[in-house]
């Protein structure tokens, strides 16, 4: 099973890489008036039940791959 | 008096390990270094750092992947019976991540890599690692970091500030810090963590000895709690 999980600064956060994004698309003529940069992250699985799965990404997550203070997940399972 | 021994933990990627080593014996203490991967820190440990670097090339979130390194286990342990640990930079980002000390550190508001000497004020005097100071007195330390702004929420941050554990302010606005916060400690006072070096601050020749106030009221910490727990 894949499992891919969106990592994204929480709002209200100050996203300084995507501050800086943000201004060289304006320097490249963009009209950009908000960019915020998060990470993505691709997992594969032992085959498991999608809720089994579910449940060790949910993990996964709280023990490391997002830091609940700044980040917020969200979580896609393949074929759920 | 027997030098206490101070464990120095090294990842991969920390880099200031040896001048914290070096400043830590210059002022007294035994250092030893503990890799990574150790589970257990050297006998009659009395005091742990967690030194300046980029741990793991600070893939995913600075210090969050050291902080679940099996060095750290033994830190915890360490922490939880009351020893002293102190996390310098990458050190103090670990320590946030290993939810050792609340906040976390995000990269500098300036979008820039902060390299210069700073002026710190001391907003408690009332730690272990603060007691050779007073407080509002000011200390001139270096930082070289890239993600050195603290965050925390607002009930945190008004709880800590409450609490005391609020210890270093930095004098102007360094990184974006919250309230320009530049060294928090634990509830409990036995872990600190401050993103500037008092380890390349121990010598006027490099500019400032005002580090060793610090180092030198952690090296005795570490003497207290060799005895506290013989």
């Amino acid at each position: 099973m894949r499992a891919t999980v969106l990592v994204r600064p929480k709002d209200g956060i100050l996203d300084p890489q995507g501050e800086a994004v943000r201004g060289s698309l304006q320097k490249l003529g963009f009209g950009v008036s908000g960019i915020r940069v998060g990470r993505v992250v691709d997992i594969e699985l032992a085959a498991l039940e999608p809720a089994l799965a579910r449940e060790q990404v949910e993990r996964m997550c709280s023990e490391l791959l997002a830091n609940p203070l700044i980040e917020s997940v969200e979580i896609r399972l393949e074929g759920e | 008096m027997e030098r206490p021994v101070v464990a120095v933990v090294v990842f991969p990627g920390s880099n200031d390990d040896r001048d914290a080593a070096w400043a830590l014996g210059a002022l007294g203490a035994h250092t030893e270094y503990v890799w990574h991967e150790d589970e257990e820190l050297p006998e009659a440990t009395g005091a742990v750092v967690l030194p300046g670097g980029f741990s793991y090339g600070d893939y995913l979130r600075c210090g969050a992947i050291a902080s679940v390194a099996p060095a750290m286990d033994a830190v915890r342990r360490f922490a939880a019976s009351g020893g002293p640990v102190l996390g310098i930079c990458n050190g103090f980002q670990i320590l946030c991540e290993a939810r050792l000390l609340p906040g976390v550190l995000r990269p500098n508001r300036q979008l820039e890599f902060a390299c210069r000497d700073t002026t710190v004020r001391v907003e408690s005097a009332d730690t272990i690692f603060t007691r050779r100071c007073e407080t509002g007195q000011e200390l001139v330390l270096p930082v070289k970091h890239g993600e050195g702004a603290w965050h925390a929420d607002e009930g945190q941050l008004v709880q800590l500030a409450a609490r005391g554990q609020i210890v270093l302010r930095y004098a102007d606005d360094v990184n974006g810090s919250l309230d320009r916060i530049a060294g928090v400690v634990n509830e409990a006072g036995n872990v600190l963590g401050l993103m500037p070096h008092p380890e390349h601050a121990v010598d006027p020749l490099l500019g400032s000895a005002d580090g060793a106030l610090l180092l030198a009221a952690f090296v005795d910490a570490a003497a207290e709690h060799v005895l506290a727990v013989a």
